[in-house]
């Protein structure tokens, strides 16, 4: 197997683009990634992209063909594919090309994902993501994602005693972070009180406690790591990808304070990297709902089972502390298109590892994960990439 | 030729419900109100439709002033709930206020802002002096589907303004218009409630509209928001107003003697013909007034005016919009469906 390695990554702005199609945001994305890359078009092998229902979302399937199309790659004739697994299809899309790069199959290859949400009532985005979840066993018994999640937080909170503020400080940070972030959706610092005074969307969860839904689209190229100085001064080395299933309902799991597909998924990342939790400088998580962040830092093994409450109280998972989780902003502030969430979260630790970003840096980065959550976790994908 | 409002007329009738009894049918908490800034909406009666308060409204606008309802030359009223798909709701008005037979009429429909448009059409008639009085309506009894956030808003009223070029109580200085086709919101064909996108209605069709034509308007004449002693928006809701005024660097005090919505909720086409009617009844020779209207689908009207000596004559000729705000009725949330016909029988 190759060692494999960014060599380019961009990212549309994210949130509700109105007056873009989902063909101009991942031409968009694209074509960032490309210039960053240094790449030309008759370079590239392959590409996949992550996308969860654009069928649903826009009325068009077949993404992969429009994928390479939009990029003006037809004439090629390069096999480009489009991967899903719900919320997790970016991190997918990623672990599908890392897996073409170091098998040797391909050299370059372009990995995106792209998801255009607010074209349709968010009755029917609701819907369209309630498909994420067990349709025959949950969503007809009246389930969507903010109540799956809000089991899983009032379970959290009565066995930890974990408290709803402890899960707002989590917005409240995320929302901080998007603030320093150009392509969040979100430029608005909150309140704990703010969380608390926003509408109740399932018991304990109000609507600050949930990411939004979002249009945007991100991309990144990936080359052998024997080769990526050709083309980048600063490539990111994927050391570690894993990926995991559980089951799809979550009355079906062993635990649900616990997604057995992060620990299995990080496990396995960690395994390759040869690295520990505590080795890592900066993280981007799958915070859909502000417990799924609290979940995540306990299931990847930042923090003791129980305690991720406690660390989004303590700061440590702030900017400036310890361990700064979700400097995008998150799913939270940053948005959270479904499709290009798992790449915009490589973006940003690309970003971090290349010194690139901004006032939201984390000094001296060395090691970044990224961890993107499908459904109510059937799906967890956990990569960890280095400088 | 100098034009404007010679008189004016509103109707909102008296019945009201209150958001929080909508809100605890549905089930949907107690801080909507709070979250709209709109406590309270206007219902009809059970006999009542968009055309009595046509008729209300321009009978009280002819009585106003005194208007001898035979120089009226056209009737344009503006609504999204006429009565009759086919047959207008102007002949009616006509026959109602005693008008002769000899005038034009048709009716208007471009959502919330047939009212606006139909002041502009009789302001091109007046103006180019080829009918002496036009009267310009926008009334409706705005329909909202039942647990729709817009059943929360949807109210019920109508203001009618006489248009002139003689004996002005106010001249409507400059207008400006912006238009595009933006499907926010929408009612097909034989359907009974309109459908709307969301949050879509909000940045690319009322802000991107509302300030488009604000500022259109603002730059023709070489005026700012500081020309101005009042303001009125079209009223949504209690936010979108304040909101886009604050964005057009209007003030709270400029906008308040012409927001009723937290009162009386958005009567559609009379939404802001009626908080320029309430302005209209506070406002001083000489003041100025900035109006700008919204109609999904997408288009606003802007227009300055400035307030004439005439206006102390006939202010107390009609009831006030407050007189109509003070004298309210509430209704439980069954009730309301009666008299709304949401029950079939």
């Amino acid at each position: 197997m190759r060692s494999v390695s960014i060599i380019g990554v961009g990212c549309t702005k994210f949130g509700e683009r109105w007056e873009v199609s989902l063909r101009d945001m991942i031409a968009e994305a694209g074509v960032l990634a490309i210039d960053d890359s240094n790449v030309i078009g008759e370079q590239i092998d392959a590409m996949y992209v992550g996308n969860m229902s654009a069928g649903r979302f826009v009325e068009q399937e077949h993404i992969g063909a429009l994928i390479a199309d939009c990029a003006g790659l037809s004439r090629l004739h390069i096999p480009s594919t489009r991967v899903e697994a719900a919320c997790a299809s970016g991190g997918l899309a990623l672990r599908q090309g890392v897996l073409a790069v170091a098998s040797g199959y391909h050299d370059i290859v372009i990995a995106a994902g792209v998801e255009k949400m607010t074209d349709v009532s968010s009755g029917t985005a609701a819907d369209a993501l309630a498909s994420a979840a067990d349709r025959e066993w949950e969503c007809f018994f009246g389930a969507t994602f903010p109540a799956l999640y809000a089991m899983m937080a009032r379970l959290h909170m009565r066995r930890y005693g974990t408290t709803h503020d402890q899960m707002a400080q989590v917005a409240v940070k995320n929302h901080h972070h998007g603030c320093l972030n150009p392509i969040a959706q979100y430029h608005m610092e909150i309140t704990l009180d703010d969380v608390d005074r926003s509408p109740m969307v399932s018991d304990p969860l109000h609507v600050l406690d949930c990411s939004p839904i979002s249009d945007g689209a991100a991309a990144v190229v990936l080359a052998p790591t024997e080769i990526a100085r050709k083309f980048a001064e600063m490539p990111v080395r994927i050391v570690g990808s894993g990926q995991a299933s559980d089951t799809l309902a979550l009355h079906d799991r062993r635990d649900i304070t616990t997604l057995d597909a992060t620990v299995h998924a990080a496990h396995s990342a960690f395994g390759q990297a040869g690295i520990e939790p505590k080795d890592i400088d900066v993280a981007e998580v799958h915070d859909c709902f502000t417990i799924g962040e609290i979940l995540a830092i306990e299931d990847l093994g930042f923090v003791e089972k129980g305690q991720g409450g406690k660390a989004a109280e303590e700061g440590i998972t702030a900017l400036g502390g310890r361990l700064p989780i979700n400097t995008s902003g998150g799913l939270k502030a940053c948005g959270h298109p479904v499709g290009a969430t798992g790449i915009k979260q490589i973006y940003e630790i690309a970003l971090q590892l290349r010194g690139e970003a901004g006032k939201r840096q984390v000094e001296d980065a060395e090691y970044g994960l990224a961890h993107n959550v499908g459904g109510s976790g059937g799906t967890a994908i956990v990569h960890i990439m280095s400088r | 030729m100098t034009s404007g409002i010679v008189s004016y007329g509103v109707y909102i009738p008296k019945y009201r419900i209150r958001v929080d009894e909508i809100a605890r049918v549905w089930g949907d908490g107690d801080n909507i109100a709070e979250s709209l800034r709109v406590y309270e909406k206007s219902v009809p009666d059970m006999d009542e439709d968009a055309v009595t308060f046509a008729v209300e409204a321009a009978r009280n606008a002819v009585v106003r002033a005194g208007i001898d309802p035979r120089r009226v030359g056209a009737i344009y009223t503006g609504s999204e709930s006429h009565p009759y798909a086919v047959k207008p709701t102007g002949t009616i008005v006509g026959e109602a206020i005693c008008t002769s037979s000899s005038f034009t009429a048709a009716d208007f429909e471009f959502a919330c802002k047939a009212g606006t448009a139909a002041i502009q059409a009789c302001l091109g008639l007046v103006s180019s002096n080829l009918i002496d009085l036009g009267i310009a309506i926008g009334t409706d009894v705005s329909q909202g589907a039942p647990g729709d956030m817009l059943e929360y808003t949807a109210a019920a009223g109508g203001a009618a303004y006489i248009i002139g070029s003689k004996d002005l109580a106010a001249e409507i200085e400059a207008f400006y218009s912006f238009t595009t086709d933006t499907p926010d919101f929408w009612r097909r064909e034989g359907m009974p409630y309109p459908e709307h996108g969301g949050r879509f209605t909000g940045e690319p069709a009322y802000f991107k509209h509302v300030t488009s034509a604000a500022n259109g308007l603002m730059k023709q004449l070489g005026t700012t928001p500081k020309d101005y002693d009042y303001a009125v928006f079209h009223q949504p809701n209690g936010k979108f107003p304040v909101r886009v005024a604050r964005k057009l660097g209007f003030s709270k005090e400029q906008i308040e003697p012409g927001l009723v919505v937290p009162f009386i909720g958005n009567t559609y086409s009379g939404s802001c013909l009626i908080g320029l009617a309430a302005t209209l009844d506070v406002a001083k020779p000489g003041e100025r007034i900035f109006v700008t209207s919204f109609g999904s689908g997408a288009g606003s009207d802007a227009f300055s005016i400035k307030v004439l000596d005439k206006i102390e004559d006939i202010r107390t000729g009609a009831p006030s919009v407050r007189d109509y705000i003070a004298k309210a009725q509430y209704l439980d949330y069954a009730m309301y469906a009666k008299h709304k016909g949401k029950l079939k029988l």
